[in-house]
Order: structure tokens, then C-alpha cells, then sequence
């Protein structure tokens, strides 16, 4: 009957899912009250949540490819940093004029760019990535260049601020779980169905009536609303801003996780962010060969789940369902 | 009042004319299938008709409206709907989320309709219902949780006919509905296309298979090397000489 809901409790209903889901909880409760280092790990493991959930909307959703929204991180990151910190705004409203300045980015760089397809699409995207890394860099003025911007205050409203590291983390954690359920919203939506639709194939798709360079740009500008919103909690979070933040370097992490995790599933970006931003961490015992062991362990993730750590399950399943026949 | 009217429809690629002063009308309901050999410009012409081609010079009028040279989505939302010869499914979907794709004409809402799951219940449970509908007519109902790719072919062909239904088409465009189909399929897609068009959709196909053709089809057109050689019901189509040397006289010869 209604195999829409089915599906996705079937999906909540899977035990080695409940597993990982049980397990990544034990450890954000443990992280809580055991506080430390590994508290601010998690910090970035929830933003970056945020950030690879947008993505997923684009490229796992809509098929397409995006190698510049650390771009859109970084108007947002940038416009809270300056505003809150040189002009002494409030940080929620800094993050709104942030927020908008994302979406007028992305509709002025999504419309003509969004007429590419696959490898130039990338490249174009990966040229805006640049471009804003080189803005932060070069417009001193305004960004204070390589030196960054400190002294970034917290999230909060008036004198009711988040500035404990728990604080903060719960609000991470809170602010990640409605941008994954916002994401899952729209995919069962109409919306959402256009999306898929898409990335299944663009002939089929527009054969159906679908206005395919019309969805292709809200699917840009939800996903880089998304990086504009973790771009701004990056910099309340840490405090602290500069062109490296949101450098390339971004990027890879971000793609990382989102094939690690499982791209186009619900779970995917969060597991991703938590398997990356804690593997190289869980090395450190390690030492010199800490990259090295890392590398090898996405490696391996990659050639026995090849759709990311949230297809497991289902890979399971089906490999005991083959075995009794 | 014709459905379909195709005016002098000529088509060059490079030096090669796929089409010539090809000129047709569909009627407003009933079955039409167009024939050729291969190469004869048949999927061509409905390339330009359903807007993924525009036609060198000619035009294309649905109803009243000229839809030459207009953008697929834009002729689909008028109501005309086509599949396509190597099957064009979404995939990864499953087989029911495909033919709800299908129902994107015909329902409303963007990103507030996907936050507000309560409000879009009800339309959600339309959408569902119309699809489940089609997937019994097609007999794909116990297919409905399996995702496309997982589908025998001719399923596959099935469901992207009944996803194209989803989006009720004024007319619809088969291109080779029954290639890669056994005698069985293609006997139930008879059927299936006797009811569409009884239902009130014209249906306009493109096909190989002469039983399936010869079965269905009120009307015949011929196309070859890009040239209308002939026009009519299925008797006289079966006795015009051109036709028999061009493409029934070529069949026999290559049975000989």
C-alpha cells in the first residue's frame, strides 16, 4: 500500500543500521559528559553534516556535480565574521545577510553555470571554489587576508549566548538533525521527486514535463543555502575565520564523506562526517603512519561498500539472502 | 479537427535528408502507427514532434497550436507524452516512484510542500493511488517496491508506457513499444493499447512488429528514406505496391 513510508522504515527498521545509529549516539552522549578534545571533533563532524547534507540534495539527489560550495561557506562564514566581529552586529542577523548573499551568489553563478554538463560543470565550479579562496586572501580590507578574522562571538541572541563547547555541540547537533530531516522532506516531496528524476535521466525527465534547468538551480541554491549555513556556524563555533577554512581543502574532506557515507542516502552525510572527521583521530597511536593507515581504511570502506558506509545494510542482506540458495 | 498535424516536415542532417516534405494528420483519438524500414527517418520525426529535434524547415501543430521548434517540457505540459526507444526509466527509483515522476504535470508544490508533509499528505496519497492504479493495469503491481533496473526488459517497457499514462497524455508516443518483447508481452501490450485509445487517448507509435501493427492500428503511414510513401488503414496500406517493394517485399526477400 503505502511503500513510500515503507521503505523508509524499513531503512530505520534495519538492525545493523540501528546498530551504527546506537553507536554513533553512545559516542555524542559520551563525548557530553566526558567533554575534551574530542568534543570540538565533533563540533566539525555535525557542521560538516550541514555542509555534505547541501551537497547530497545536488549531487546525490540531482546527479549533478559541484566542486565549489566551500565557495558559499565562505560568503556566509565571511559576512557573520565581519559583520559580528568589525561591526558588531548580532550574530543571528549577520548570518541572515550572509544567508541571502548566498542565495544571490547562487542564483547569479547557478543560472549560466548550471547550463553545463558533467566534467564542465565541475571544472566551472571548481574555478568559483578558487575564485572565492582568492577574494578572502586578497581583499585585505575586508577579510584581513591570510591573518583571518578572531574574536568571532558565539551564537546567541541579545545576552542569551551559546559559548560553552557543550553548548555549542548540542546546538550543532541540533541545527544538523533538521537540515538531514529537511533533506529527507524534500526528497519524498514533489520536489524532491523532480530531483531523482533528474539524475536518473534528463531526457525522460523533461519528456514527463519537467523544467530540468529549473530544478537544477533550486537544487543549487538549496544546497548552497545549506553551505551557507554551515559556513556561519563554522565561524560562531570556533571563533575564528581565514581563506584556509574554506580552501580546497574543504572540498576534498566534503567529497570524502559524502561518498564514504553513502552519497544519495539519508544517512550518508552524517555518517560520513563522523567516520572522516574521527578516523584520522582514532590514529593517532599511530603516529608517522597515521595518513597512510587512514588513507587505507577509505580505501578499503570504498572497495567492499562501494555506495558508502549507509549501504552496508543492504549489501548484507543481500549477500545472506544469496547464500541459502 | 486533427490532433496531430505535421506540415511539410523536412529535416537535413549535414548532407543527408532524414526527412522530406513529410506532411500527416493524427485524428483526435484512435491509434496511428508509423512503419519504415530502418533508417527511414521514423524516429527522427518523432524527435521534432516531441521537441528534441527541430525540423529544417515545416511545422509541427498540436490542436491548434504551433509547438515547432518549442522545448520538450513545454510540449509535454500541452499534453503530449513520449517514451523512447531504448528505455528511458529512472533507474534507481522503484518501480511505483517512477510512475509518481510521471504524475508531475498534474500536481503542485515545491520546497514548502516538502516541509509541510502534513498538507501534502493528502495529494501525496493521490499521487500514490494513481500510480498503484497504473501499475495494476499493467500488470506491474507486485513489482512495485523492486527498483527499475531490476526489471526484465520487457517490464521495463511496460512500466515506461505506464508512467508516460501517469501524466495523461492527449497523445501518446511509442517509440517501438514492443522491441525486445515475447509474443505473450506483446499480445497483453495489444491489449493495453486498445484500452488507452478506447479510454480517449490517441495513441501514435512507432513499430517493427507487423502482428502488433496490423492488430491495433486504425491507421498506417509508411515512411521511407525519409519520404511518406503511404497513408491509410491497415487493408490499404497492405495492398499499396510501394509499400509492398519497400518494406513488406524486402521482409519476404530476406525470408527467402
Amino acid at each position: 500500500m503505502n511503500s513510500l513510508t515503507s521503505t523508509w522504515a524499513k531503512r530505520g527498521s534495519n538492525p545493523v543500521l540501528l546498530a551504527v545509529w546506537g553507536l554513533a549516539s553512545a559516542l555524542v552522549v559520551y563525548v557530553l559528559i566526558r567533554g575534551g578534545y574530542l568534543m570540538s571533533v565533533l563540533q566539525i563532524a555535525a557542521i560538516y553534516t550541514v555542509f555534505v547534507t547541501g551537497l547530497n540534495i545536488f549531487m546525490g539527489y540531482t546527479g549533478q556535480v559541484s566542486f565549489g560550495h566551500n565557495a558559499f561557506a565562505a560568503v556566509s562564514g565571511y559576512t557573520s565574521a565581519v559583520l559580528t566581529a568589525t561591526y558588531n552586529w548580532e550574530p543571528l542577523p549577520a548570518a541572515a545577510v550572509g544567508l541571502g548573499g548566498v542565495l544571490l551568489c547562487a542564483l547569479i553563478i547557478g543560472y549560466p553555470t548550471l547550463r553545463l554538463r558533467g566534467h564542465y560543470l565541475a571544472m566551472a565550479t571548481l574555478a568559483i571554489g578558487l575564485i572565492a579562496y582568492d577574494v578572502a586572501v586578497e581583499w585585505g580590507s575586508v577579510t584581513q587576508g591570510y591573518m583571518g578574522i578572531s574574536g568571532i562571538p558565539p551564537i546567541g541572541i541579545g545576552r542569551w549566548t551559546v559559548a560553552s563547547d557543550r553548548g555549542i555541540l548540542v546546538l550543532l547537533i541540533i541545527v544538523a538533525a533538521i537540515g538531514m530531516f529537511a533533506a529527507a522532506g524534500i526528497r519524498r516531496s514533489r520536489l524532491g521527486r523532480a530531483f531523482v528524476a533528474i539524475a536518473g535521466s534528463e531526457n525522460a525527465a523533461r519528456a514527463l514535463g519537467i523544467d530540468v534547468s529549473h530544478y537544477k538551480l533550486v537544487a543549487f541554491l538549496i544546497s548552497a543555502f545549506y553551505a551557507g549555513v554551515a559556513g556561519s556556524l563554522f565561524v560562531h563555533a570556533i571563533g575564528f575565520v581565514s581563506p584556509e577554512v574554506f580552501g580546497l581543502h574543504m572540498v576534498v574532506l566534503a567529497f570524502t564523506m559524502l561518498y564514504i557515507g553513502g552519497i544519495g542516502t539519508f544517512v550518508g552525510p552524517a555518517l560520513g562526517a563522523l567516520i572522516v572527521t574521527l578516523l584520522p583521530e582514532s590514529f593517532r597511536t599511530f603516529n608517522e603512519y597515521q595518513d597512510l593507515a587512514y588513507g587505507a581504511v577509505l580505501i578499503l570502506i570504498l572497495i567492499y561498500a562501494p555506495g558508502g558506509v549507509a549501504s552496508l545494510p543492504k549489501l548484507l542482506s543481500s549477500s545472506s539472502r544469496r547464500k541459502p540458495a | 479537427m486533427s490532433m496531430l498535424r505535421l506540415d511539410s516536415i523536412t529535416r537535413r542532417f549535414g548532407g543527408l535528408v532524414a526527412l522530406e516534405n513529410v506532411s500527416l494528420e493524427i485524428q483526435t483519438s484512435g491509434i496511428t502507427a508509423i512503419i519504415g524500414p530502418n533508417g527511414a527517418g521514423k524516429t527522427t520525426l518523432f524527435n521534432i514532434i516531441s521537441g528534441f529535434n527541430t525540423p529544417s524547415a515545416g511545422r509541427v501543430l498540436f490542436g491548434d497550436d504551433d509547438i515547432t521548434g518549442i522545448a520538450p517540457e513545454l510540449i509535454a505540459r500541452r499534453g503530449l507524452i513520449r517514451t523512447f526507444q531504448l528505455v528511458q526509466l529512472f533507474d534507481e527509483l522503484s518501480v511505483l516512484e517512477n510512475v509518481k515522476v510521471g504524475r508531475h504535470l498534474h500536481t503542485r508544490g515545491g520546497l514548502l510542500m516538502a516541509f509541510l508533509p502534513r498538507l501534502a499528505a493528502r495529494r501525496e496519497a493521490e499521487v500514490e493511488a494513481a500510480a498503484q492504479a497504473l501499475l495494476r493495469q499493467t500488470g506491474l503491481a507486485d513489482r512495485a517496491c523492486v527498483p527499475a533496473s531490476a526489471l526484465p526488459y520487457g517490464q521495463k517497457r511496460l512500466l515506461e508506457i505506464a508512467r508516460a499514462l501517469a501524466a495523461e497524455p492527449k497523445l501518446l508516443l511509442l517509440d517501438e513499444p514492443a522491441a525486445g518483447l515475447n509474443r505473450e508481452e506483446t499480445l497483453r501490450l495489444a491489449e493495453l493499447l486498445r484500452a488507452v485509445a478506447a479510454a480517449g487517448t490517441a495513441v501514435l507509435l512507432i513499430e517493427h512488429d507487423m502482428t502488433l501493427v496490423m492488430n491495433v492500428a486504425a491507421q498506417i503511414a509508411v515512411l521511407d528514406f525519409g519520404r511518406l510513401i503511404a497513408n491509410g488503414t491497415p487493408a490499404e496500406v497492405r495492398q499499396n505496391p510501394d509499400v509492398i517493394a519497400a518494406y513488406l517485399g524486402q521482409a519476404e526477400a530476406a525470408l527467402a
